[in-house]
């Protein structure tokens, strides 16, 4: 149940909600638990909320951690 | 799929199952709290990949699982009102009852619709003015603000046939429970990550402090299940106990302040009955009188004598002291077509797990 799932905001409208992008479909979604959002911004979707942008650098330590490491 | 799909890498998944092998030595313990949690590590075979010393063991975080028969019987007599209409998430619809389900009852004709979002129930309160449209607010805190943020807009807009039967609970006073019950050892926990997008690191430093036990926050895809648990042992062998972030490109150590500050608004914290593991104290969130015209406890409705399935035994398995083969129901007369326990009816359910996958 505490599914979220990552998509790209697309647009957002003027009721602070917006349109999220997740493998090719479009969702709506309610900006209304963070109101800070930018188009192209990737965020986490849970039952129709938007809960959290995600952050693309800390997104990327997991492969700089482990790809240069020798077997 | 962006941020999905780089982290089922195979490459990275053997080094950081290699440098777990390397590293780990004792007999470890490691509870995942969260129902997704326990359906990824299922659907990606992590239990098989891991060496034989490091077990992993399914707690109490599936909230359909852990909501009280009590609970289940108290929306079935309000759907039985006439003009209600009852709005919930799916997985909620099937379990069982004392002596009925939602299911049965929409059968036999009562208004009951799944909803993806609590912002299809106040769409349909909207479109059925002279109807009361009730919420089901099952969930933990990933799901709390998506509550209370559309209490806030029914107060907004004047939505005012509109109201949630709360059973939403807070996790961290789980894992107290559990860790104070001794039935279980456990050496570390894989944090859910969802909940810790809203609470953040923090109310889980107790954990740490006072029970010495490592806490990695964890995400869903393989490598951040197998990265946490190398973090988690990498604790243990190093004698530290800390709150770890494996989930840092969505977990803030502060939470969400914008979602914490409208739970706080809307909700008041209260003791709370879990299924399988009893009244925890300050676990459960429970509608604020000033919002009282939105909890749907108003309509007082008379409510059957509890009856648990007899045999069933989810609370052990949501505490984790057995896994359900051990449970005498489990394949025979409990299966996910026909469940007794709603361990076995949710999809994030242990016992639904094991019979899908193991």
């Amino acid at each position: 149940m505490c599914l979220a799932i990552p998509g790209k905001v697309k647009k957002i409208f003027h009721d602070h909600t917006a349109e999220i992008e997740i493998g090719g479909i479009i969702k709506n979604a309610s900006l209304d638990l963070i109101p800070q959002v930018a188009v192209g911004d990737y965020v986490l979707l849970h039952a129709g909320f938007a809960i959290e942008v995600i952050d693309q650098k800390k997104a990327l330590e997991i492969f700089r951690a482990w790809e240069g490491k020798v077997d | 799929m962006k941020y999905v799909d780089e982290y089922r890498n195979k490459e990275i998944a053997q080094k950081i199952l290699r440098e777990i092998r390397s590293i780990s030595k004792k007999k470890i313990n490691l509870m995942e709290v969260c129902g997704t949690h326990t359906v990824a590590i299922f659907r990606n075979g992590i239990r098989k990949m891991l060496p034989s010393n490091i077990s992993l063991i399914s707690g109490p975080g599936c909230p359909v699982c852990v909501t009280p028969i009590s609970y289940i019987d108290e929306i079935i007599a309000l759907s039985r009102e006439e003009n209600f209409i009852i709005t919930t998430f799916g997985d909620m619809i099937r379990v069982p009852g004392s002596t009925s389900t939602l299911e049965k009852e929409k059968t036999d004709g009562a208004d009951i619709r799944i909803i993806y979002s609590t912002l299809d129930a106040l769409k349909i309160a909207q479109d059925n003015s002279s109807k009361e449209v009730l919420f089901m607010g099952v969930g933990f805190e990933t799901t709390s603000p998506t509550i209370a943020s559309a209490v806030l807009t029914a107060q907004k807009e004047k939505i005012n046939n509109f109201s949630i039967l709360s059973v939403a609970k807070i996790m961290p006073p789980a894992m107290k429970a559990l860790l104070k019950g001794k039935e279980v050892n456990i050496d570390g926990f894989i944090c859910p990550g969802h909940v810790s997008v809203i609470i953040g690191s923090m109310p889980y430093n107790f954990i740490t402090t006072q029970y010495k036990i490592p806490c990695v926050i964890c995400g869903f895809e393989p490598l951040d299940i197998l990265q946490s648990i190398y973090m988690l042992i990498k604790q243990i062998e190093d004698e530290r106990a800390e709150v770890e972030i494996q989930y840092e490109r969505a977990v803030k150590p502060g939470g969400n302040k914008i979602a914490l500050d409208k739970i706080n608004e809307v909700f008041k914290v209260i003791d709370s009955d879990w299924r399988g593991i009893g009244n925890i104290p300050l676990s459960g969130l429970e509608i604020k009188n000033k919002y009282g015209k939105f909890n749907a406890r108003k309509f007082a409705v008379e409510i059957e004598e509890t009856k648990e399935p007899r045999g069933c035994r989810c609370g052990e398995v949501l505490r984790g002291v057995i896994i359900p083969p051990e449970c005498p129901l489990f394949r025979k007369s409990c299966s996910p077509e026909n469940p007794q326990g709603a361990c076995m009816v949710s999809t994030e359910g242990t016992c639904a797990a094991y019979y899908k996958y193991n």
